[in-house]
């Protein structure tokens, strides 16, 4: 009772990164407050998964195995989750902000009537005062995200409901093998007892899932562009670059919605998440977003011809030029030097 | 054979152009330097609605929308564009309301309103990005759900059957489901079709009671017209207190909402030791031959 648990999404049988980066840091929480780590799988044909999610410290495993679980669809997840928590009384649910987390996450945290927050970019455990109620709190789950177009940060606390629910983007949290041998309890439960046979009326009918084209989460160099690129030929140029250094092409949100770069290639709160050894941000003024996707970076590059871009501050050098001058000298003196 | 389709909206403040003041100087968000616009995804959802009512003649579509008297904007934008009617929830009783206290305040109105086929809106809202009203509404009133639509393909009217092209991580799938559902709407799905001019004509001066209560919002001393109002009863916005729609106040705004935001931080970098360079050949030049030797690059 009272546990931390962790939704796994899977496709097929392969548990999500995102679902495995979130048992790492729900392990991390639970050792804090010295309760236990429970995984949810549902899906079909599962017998084996639990081994893909037990190295990352998990204590009990709770598998759904039925026909109709996979592909997910909103009742049937959300079926399982309501009834096992009034069982299970978590005090903690974690699950990706992926399309799946936030189509089930809402619904689940409405009918428990629990507190929900998206996209968290930090998440703690911490003390809580409500001075006008005059009540003090032990232990919440400080769930930490950007807000308001990202002009503030806020920290977000569930005081009075349980469980508390966070979801959080992959790459967001380091995903971490606890102990190879780790043991935990496997629970088969019987899946008609939580979802009823009217859950199943949605129906997925055609499917189509691609591999990614790129692989931009695991570059360890990163060229990114903004808005201050100003045109689609200008990340051609941006492009050429990556090419040489052997480097993944990112964008800002603004270069993505200004349609200069496709929406996959996005890096920030909204987009992906990357921890490359070097970032070389161009045209990039530094919305908190967008900073909060690529502020683990080894290295920090910005070209900018705005002296005074919030990027420059997190930046390790600051180039104060345009774009259109600095990229083609980089480009020219890398292969100048490199050979 | 129609449908009644609703469609849920929200006026927001534009935080994708936001300026240098759009911050005070104590680190406040200042909600007055940022225009208030119609939440772009949920234009997305209305266009997905007006295409239905085009191909099943007879449709009605009703928006709904939350928020303070000026939010009466949204009802008049949607009927430019070929709404027919919609409602204002407004009282102060709302403010303050997270996610949940906003679903259960839509689903009370929507219960109001009274016999659907479709509940659209957009998928998330550009202030606060949660995504979490749609999937709450469709909980609260037991309806199922499709989220992330990009386009709805079909609506078999005799058969209750709706068919529909959704986003998911890395793909697309094709859902069909019952009527009545809820479906939240793509950006990636077509974009809203301009104001009508005739339409424009015909409502601009369709107001909510406290926009007409408070003639100094349209630069008029006096309200314009006001036999108007009468004689056209479609110029009259429905406005709808928590009263009006039978709401239990514990559950709405802030002593409704489970989260509570503890801290909020403006937001400042912290500055690390930074070089700055010129985009001069020499200091390019310089830059790449310090990272190749320290083989950051290869």
């Amino acid at each position: 009772m009272n546990n931390v648990f962790v939704y796994c999404e899977l496709e097929g049988t392969k548990v999500a990164d995102v679902s495995l980066e979130l048992l790492t840091k729900g392990r991390k929480l639970a050792n804090q407050l010295n309760c236990q780590l429970e995984a949810i799988l549902a899906g079909e044909h599962l017998a084996g998964v639990e081994a893909q999610v037990l190295p990352y410290g998990v204590d009990r495993v709770h598998v759904f195995d039925a026909p109709g679980l996979f592909p997910y669809t909103s009742l049937p997840h959300a079926d399982i989750l309501i009834n096992l928590f009034k069982e299970e009384q978590p005090q903690i649910c974690l699950m990706g902000a992926t399309v799946i987390g936030r189509d089930l996450g809402p619904r689940v945290s409405s009918a428990l009537t629990s507190g929900l927050t998206a996209d968290c970019t930090a998440l703690e455990i911490g003390s809580h005062e409500d001075k006008k109620a005059g009540k003090s709190y032990e232990n919440l789950l400080y769930q930490i995200r950007p807000a308001f177009g990202g002009n503030i940060v806020a920290t977000i606390v569930n005081p009075e409901h349980r469980p508390q629910m966070a979801t959080v983007r992959e790459g967001v949290m380091k995903k971490e093998v606890l102990d190879p041998n780790y043991q935990g309890e496997v629970i088969c439960h019987e899946v008609a007892k939580y979802v009823p046979e009217t859950d199943f009326v949605v129906k997925v009918i055609d499917r189509h899932v691609e591999q990614a084209k790129h692989n931009l989460k695991g570059a360890p160099i990163v060229v990114a562009g903004g808005y201050g690129m100003g045109s689609k030929e200008g990340f051609d140029m941006l492009f050429e670059l990556a090419k040489e250094l052997h480097a993944e092409v990112g964008a800002s949100r603004a270069a993505v919605d200004a349609g200069f770069c496709e929406h996959d290639r996005q890096i920030g709160q909204t987009g992906v998440t990357v921890r490359p050894k070097l970032y070389i941000a161009c045209g990039i003024s530094g919305q908190i977003q967008h900073i909060a996707g690529m502020q683990d970076a080894g290295i920090i590059i910005s070209v900018n011809n705005d002296p005074n871009a919030p990027i420059n501050t997190i930046a390790d050098y600051v180039i104060n030029g345009s774009v259109e001058e600095v990229i083609p000298k980089m480009i020219k003196y890398y292969k100048k030097n490199s050979k | 054979m129609s449908l009644r389709i609703i469609v849920l909206a929200k006026q927001v403040p534009d935080t994708r152009n936001v300026g240098k003041d759009a911050m005070t100087a104590e680190g406040t968000v200042n909600r007055a330097a940022l225009p208030a616009i119609f939440n772009p995804e949920d234009l997305n959802a209305l266009e997905q609605a007006l295409r239905l009512k085009e191909s099943h003649p007879g449709s009605t579509v009703t928006l709904l929308t939350m928020g303070p008297g000026r939010a009466a904007e949204i009802i008049r934008e949607g009927l430019y564009r070929g709404a027919d009617g919609g409602y204002l929830l407004t009282d102060r009783a709302f403010a303050g309301a997270d996610t949940l206290a906003t679903s259960y305040a839509l689903a009370t109105a929507i219960k109001k309103i009274g016999a659907y086929d479709i509940i659209l809106g957009g998928r998330q809202a550009i202030d606060g990005d949660t995504a979490q009203v749609g999937p709450q509404v469709a909980e609260k009133l037991g309806l199922p759900q499709i989220t992330y639509t990009e386009e709805i393909l079909k609506v078999d009217e005799e058969a209750r059957r709706i068919t529909a092209k959704r986003h998911i991580d890395g793909g697309v799938e094709t859902v069909e489901g019952p009527l009545p559902i809820l479906l939240t709407v793509n950006g990636s799905a077509a974009p809203c079709r301009p104001r009508n001019a005739k339409l424009v004509m015909k409502y601009k001066r369709a107001m909510g009671a406290q926009e007409k209560a408070a003639p100094a919002c349209h630069g008029e001393k006096t309200l314009a017209y006001p036999e108007l109002y009468e004689q056209r009863p479609y110029l009259n916005i429905q406005e709808w207190s928590v009263k009006d729609v039978e709401g239990d106040l514990q559950q709405c705004g802030l002593s409704g909402s489970p989260t509570k935001v503890k801290a909020v931080q403006n937001i400042v970098f912290q500055a690390k030791e930074s070089k700055t360079l010129t985009g001069s050949d020499q200091d390019v030049e310089a830059l790449i031959v310090e990272l190749l030797a320290n083989h950051t690059i290869g």
